[in-house]
């Protein structure tokens, strides 16, 4: 365990936010390169269609010196990939070109390079190239994309069906059959993405002479990259280097291998020039890809005392036109199936899972990924039932949770869980809240014709997933991360890690580790990451996996240069290096604390002075280990959000008043970090609970392509987020640590929801699509009224 | 998202202006704040061949007061309006509209006079302009004119006034000794384009309501001036029936136009909600 009165746990500021404040943040943009090209896509029009040819000469005449290159050119040194999943037989997903060769199958989808020696000049050329297109129908309706007579995105898959699974326990349907109250809704998840601040950005850069394609960009998993570029552009894995430098955010949506960015790496290749490709906001909403997009049907049973009885869910999800290269498309839905109501004892579950393909963007993995979903149904239709029961929601929850004798278990969903502490992160919530004073202050406004409303939603949060579920998939993802701690002459530490810093902080927290392992102060420790040809192998950022899984090969690397550093020491000091311990920059003495030698004195003499030393020692001093999470297929967190807000019944607008969050991700590194991700996680959920989705009409246009039409939360709107923190360090790892980064996104959009339908209930009116909008608040009292 | 190509020319004096626009007519694009003209310029939904700079036109800026009229010049920052202590005391309808106008940094570039240009119809001061019976200055090289608000806004970006022609200023008669305003807007977020909006500006003489003027924005493709609603409120003494039947005479007077934010009947509900309580306001105002 960490000493307690070192940087671990400690409030640090992160020493990288002071760079970015100064405005010296280097972003892939940012950087410049000689002799430059700039690419523009040729982008479909339409949402379905076979491109029956492409005619450079416009473009050519109206840019001299331009370049025009088709998906088929393309095709010629880009094998296509295949979105299939080796551990799921049944589960279909044709090849994907980089570039669309014969059929574009979402509007957006790439269908040609120009080239040129500008951006505005590429985009002049890429305006002027004629297609000569043949328009086809398409499926763009979620709840059609199944029918008999749907268009078909795949012709030669026969069918939109990706997949289709089912799961459960027990026998739901007796149990609902025998429930005192039985509460059912039909709920709906707008498809949204995740809008990360700094764009997708590529800069490929092929050297003929070499052989060598080095790119760098704004991706969560270069090393995914890395492998993909040299698989599919043939080019030997240690001639292909992937840097990536700041990265403004990505959320998910820079984690996927995308046509369009393997693309500038071809072309690149045919060109033998450097070639950089910025997605710009317009093209990114219909490049990005897309998320959530759900159609849930579901069923609680409750007996007289609140206490659940069974649990049925049926959950259709609508993909793009693709899954993504080694990352499970049905993720959305099968993390919906298998987290509802987790948190909740029952022994009644059965579910079902439908995957459709549209004609849309390709779908992926977004902040949270498909738990929104399962937390939003669940705890909605434990409030509905509670008021059937005329229990009071908390306490309702209170008598459902699995009580700490029932761990280590297997939910009906199917999660391993060891352990969990919804109990007292409630407890904790309700405190914080003042839930009995907000409830009494409620019924006092709705005298006054005032429609205050409040929610209270328990959430689970899988972070770090391991290989368990990577690894039978066949995909080239690792789900090992690691580091090289480096002891420098003058004392100070370097470390070099695998972990990827996309805005988040998690390289300051890396500090903070190694800071307590070898008794420096955390600023003492610089880290860098993001380059495949210098860092170890790793996974990269996604599924909140940074600390617990990164942290920990930090923390074994940093214990390995401590060994080191102990047996230098001793040898110098003619000491038993089982007496001597780090500690204030120094080699102490492990009985007295007293200080013996200085760090600095190690790194000089085991640098500079190995002249001194006796024969036969060899200073070591980097260390380089790594970490798979090998004990439990993941690390659940857990929480409970609560909201608070109020309702205009006759405008439909929603005040948010105030939103709470207590989380147990685990030993806390550095609570400013985790409290920050939760509220950056909130503001996220608080999107999709009343902003955020892609409108398309039926033949696959999407209707709001930009910042005037697709809405996020702004900072004037939202309430203070309050954090408060449980922590239960998990027992797997050193660390014990968990992850937070999805936390706040998964719980939110549950808690406003309740809170709505609280403040509607009076009028029987209920709202079971996200985003919630004046509108749909306004027909669902219409409908109320209407009977 | 780069614009194409265009010309750009930043004159020094009015009558240069005139003249380029003179010449140039529809190829020619005025850029004022261009908080609006330059995103469709990147999104190349529009190619003027030629961008005229009036941001030197020293005629153009300020706020004045005179013979009980505002004059707002069409370089006027939208900042700057919402700072004015002459707008405050003899517009305070504009007033309590500025700050649902966009949001600060583009309050800091974009103009009064690009805002009225522009006629977006779901912008604010188009429709104070129509509810205060402003008159908007157009200039062109065969001589000036003036223009009554109501008459001005022809459609979805559309005015009267003519491809040479600059709107220089507006002028809008000050508040009377009596009268009160009321402005209030529903967006889905701060500072977003309206679901809808309602202006009202009348004599109230304890709850007695005369010259009601009504106008809305955000209904349809252009400011509305809202015929039947006044007449329902003209004379009356401000009553719940007399809110319900300003409210059933606003159905005669607006047609919105539904899009994926808000349906027809969900805008015409709302602006009969915004109604009610602006009067609500105004009348409780004494
Ligand atoms: C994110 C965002 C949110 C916004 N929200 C709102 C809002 O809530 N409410 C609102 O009202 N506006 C809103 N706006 C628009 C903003 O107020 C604009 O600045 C304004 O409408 C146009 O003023 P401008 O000076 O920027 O004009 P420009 O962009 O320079 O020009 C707009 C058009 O008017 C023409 N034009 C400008 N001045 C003149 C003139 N003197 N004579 C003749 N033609 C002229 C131009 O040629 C151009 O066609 C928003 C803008 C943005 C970017």
């Amino acid at each position: 365990m960490a000493d307690p009165g070192g940087a671990v746990g400690r409030p640090l500021p992160r020493s990288g936010a002071r760079r970015l404040a100064f405005g010296r943040g280097k972003y892939s943009d940012d950087l410049r390169f000689p002799g430059l090209l700039h690419l523009a896509f040729v982008r479909s029009p339409y949402a379905h269609a076979r491109i029956l040819g492409i005619d450079p000469a416009p473009a050519l005449a109206a840019v001299p010196g331009a370049r025009v290159i088709t998906g088929a050119e393309i095709a010629t040194v880009c094998k296509p990939w295949q979105g299939t999943m080796d551990h799921l037989p049944t589960m279909v997903s044709p090849p994907q070109h980089a570039v669309a060769v014969d059929r574009a199958v979402w509007q957006g989808e790439p269908v040609a390079a120009a080239v040129a020696a500008s951006r505005a000049k590429a985009e002049d050329a890429a305006n002027e190239v004629a297609v000569a297109w043949e328009p086809l129908p398409a499926a763009a309706v979620r709840d059609r994309t199944l029918d008999e007579d749907a268009a078909l995105v795949h012709p030669e898959l026969g069918s939109n069906l990706c997949f289709s699974t089912a799961l459960g326990t027990g026998d739901s349907e007796a149990a609902l059959d025998g429930a005192t109250h039985v509460v059912e809704g039909r709920f709906s998840f707008a498809r949204h993405s995740g809008i990360p601040l700094e764009m997708r950005t590529v800069i490929a850069d092929y050297d003929p002479g070499e052989g060598t394609l080095t790119v760098h960009g704004s991706h969560q998993s270069p090393w995914h990259q890395q492998d993909t570029l040299s698989r599919h552009l043939g080019i030997p894995e240690h001639l292909v280097r992937v840097v990536a430098p700041d990265i403004g955010g990505g959320f998910g949506i820079k984690l996927h291998i995308y046509g369009d960015e393997i693309a500038v790496s071809a072309v690149s290749k045919i060109l033998g020039r450097p070639v950089k490709y910025v997605v710009d906001r317009m093209e990114a909403f219909v490049s990005d890809v897309h998320a959530r997009d759900q159609a849930v049907a579901a069923r609680l049973g409750v007996d007289g005392d609140g206490r659940i009885r069974g649990l049925s869910v049926d959950a259709l999800t609508s993909l793009g036109a693709y899954g993504s290269l080694g990352r499970p498309p049905i993720s959305e839905g099968m993390m919906t199936i298998m987290m509802a109501a987790g948190a909740y004892a029952n022994a009644h579950y059965d579910a079902r899972l439908r995957v459709a393909f549209q004609n849309k963007p390709p779908s992926g993995m977004y902040r949270a990924v498909g738990q929104p979903i399962a937390c939003a149904v669940a705890e909605q239709l434990l409030d509905w039932a509670a008021g059937a029961a005329g229990i009071d929601p908390v306490e309702l929850r209170r008598r459902n949770y699995w009580t700490d004798d029932d761990y280590p278990l297997r939910t009906p969903g199917g999660l391993a869980i060891n352990r969990l502490s919804p109990r007292r992160c409630l407890d904790k919530l309700v405190g914080m809240m003042g839930y009995e004073s907000l409830r009494a202050e409620q019924a006092d406004l709705r005298k006054a014709g005032i429609h205050r409303g409040i929610g209270v939603a328990t959430f689970l949060e899988m972070t770090s997933v391991g290989p368990a579920y990577y690894g039978p998939s066949g995909a080239h993802i690792s789900t090992q991360d690691g580091a090289t701690v480096r002891l420098e002459p003058s004392g100070a530490v370097r470390c070099v890690t695998s972990v990827i810093e996309l805005g988040q902080g998690t390289h300051a927290a890396l500090a903070q580790i190694v800071a307590d392992r070898l008794g420096v102060a955390a600023n003492d420790v610089g880290v860098v990451g993001g380059d495949t040809a210098t860092t170890p192998y790793g996974g990269g950022a996604w599924a909140s996996r940074g600390l617990t899984i990164g942290g920990e090969a930090v923390w074994r690397a940093a214990g390995g240069l401590r060994a080191n550093i102990l047996e230098l020491a001793g040898s110098i000091l003619q000491a038993d290096r089982a007496d001597l311990d780090l500690a204030g920059g120094a080699v102490c003495d492990r009985a007295t604390g007293e200080p013996r030698i200085a760090l600095s004195e190690i790194g000089r003499i085991g640098h500079f002075r190995h002249d001194t030393l006796p024969p036969g020692i060899q200073p070591e001093l980097a260390v380089t280990r790594h970490y798979v999470p090998d004990a439990a297929p993941f690390a659940l967190a857990n929480g409970v959000q609560g909201s608070s807000l109020e309702v205009d019944v006759e405008t439909g607008e929603i005040r948010l008043l105030d939103h709470w969050v207590v989380e147990d991700c685990g030993r806390i590194v550095n609570p400013l970090l985790v409290e920050e991700q939760i509220r950056g996680g909130v503001v996220q959920g608080i999107g999709g609970a009343l902003f955020e989705e892609c409108r398309y009409d039926e033949d696959g246009q999407m209707l709001n392509a930009s910042f005037a039409d697709y809405l996020v939360p702004m900072a004037a709107g939202l309430p203070d987020i309050h954090v408060g923190h449980v922590e239960t360090p998990i027992e797997e790892t050193a660390l014990g640590t968990k992850g937070a980064g999805e936390a706040g996104t998964v719980g939110a959009p549950a808690a406003i929801m309740l809170a709505v339908n609280d403040a509607l209930r009076p009028l029987g009116a209920r709202v079971t699509s996200l985003p919630i909008t004046p509108e749909s608040i306004l027909e669902a009292i219409a409908a109320a009224r209407a009977g | 998202m780069k614009a194409p190509r265009f010309a750009y020319i930043r004159p020094e004096s009015l009558d240069e202006v005139l003249e380029l626009l003179a010449e140039h007519g529809e190829e020619a694009r005025i850029l004022a704040g261009g908080q609006s003209l330059m995103p469709t310029l990147n999104m190349r939904l529009s190619r003027p061949r030629l961008l005229i700079d009036i941001n030197r036109i020293e005629e153009l800026k300020g706020i004045s007061f005179e013979d009980g009229t505002v004059r707002i010049g069409a370089l006027a920052r939208h900042a700057e309006v919402m700072d004015s202590p002459v707008v405050a005391e003899h517009l305070p309808m504009i007033a309590e509209a500025m700050p649902h106008v966009a949001h600060v940094a583009i309050r800091n570039r974009g103009t009064f006079g690009g805002s009225i240009a522009l006629a977006d119809p779901a912008a604010e001061l188009p429709a104070c302009a129509v509810a205060l019976g402003a008159e908007f200055v157009l200039a062109s090289a065969r001589g000036r004119r003036s223009v009554a608000a109501r008459s001005f806004f022809n459609g979805l970006y559309e005015t009267e006034r003519g491809d040479d022609e600059l709107l220089i200023e507006t002028r809008i008669p000050a508040i009377e000794p009596g009268y009160r305003s009321s402005f209030m807007e529903l967006a889905r977020r701060h500072g977003d384009f309206a679901l809808a909006g309602v202006c009202c500006h009348a004599k109230v003489d304890g709850n007695v309501l005369s010259d009601v003027r009504l106008a809305f924005f955000g209904s349809e493709d252009r400011p509305r001036f809202a015929d039947a609603a006044s007449a329902a409120a003209e004379g009356k003494a401000w009553s719940d029936d007399v809110k319900d039947a300003v409210k059933e005479a606003l159905g005669g007077d607006l047609d919105p136009i539904g899009n994926f934010h808000a349906s027809a009947a969900t805008r015409l509900h709302l602006a009969r909600v915004l109604t009610g309580r602006a009067i609500d306001r105004m009348v409780a105002a004494g």
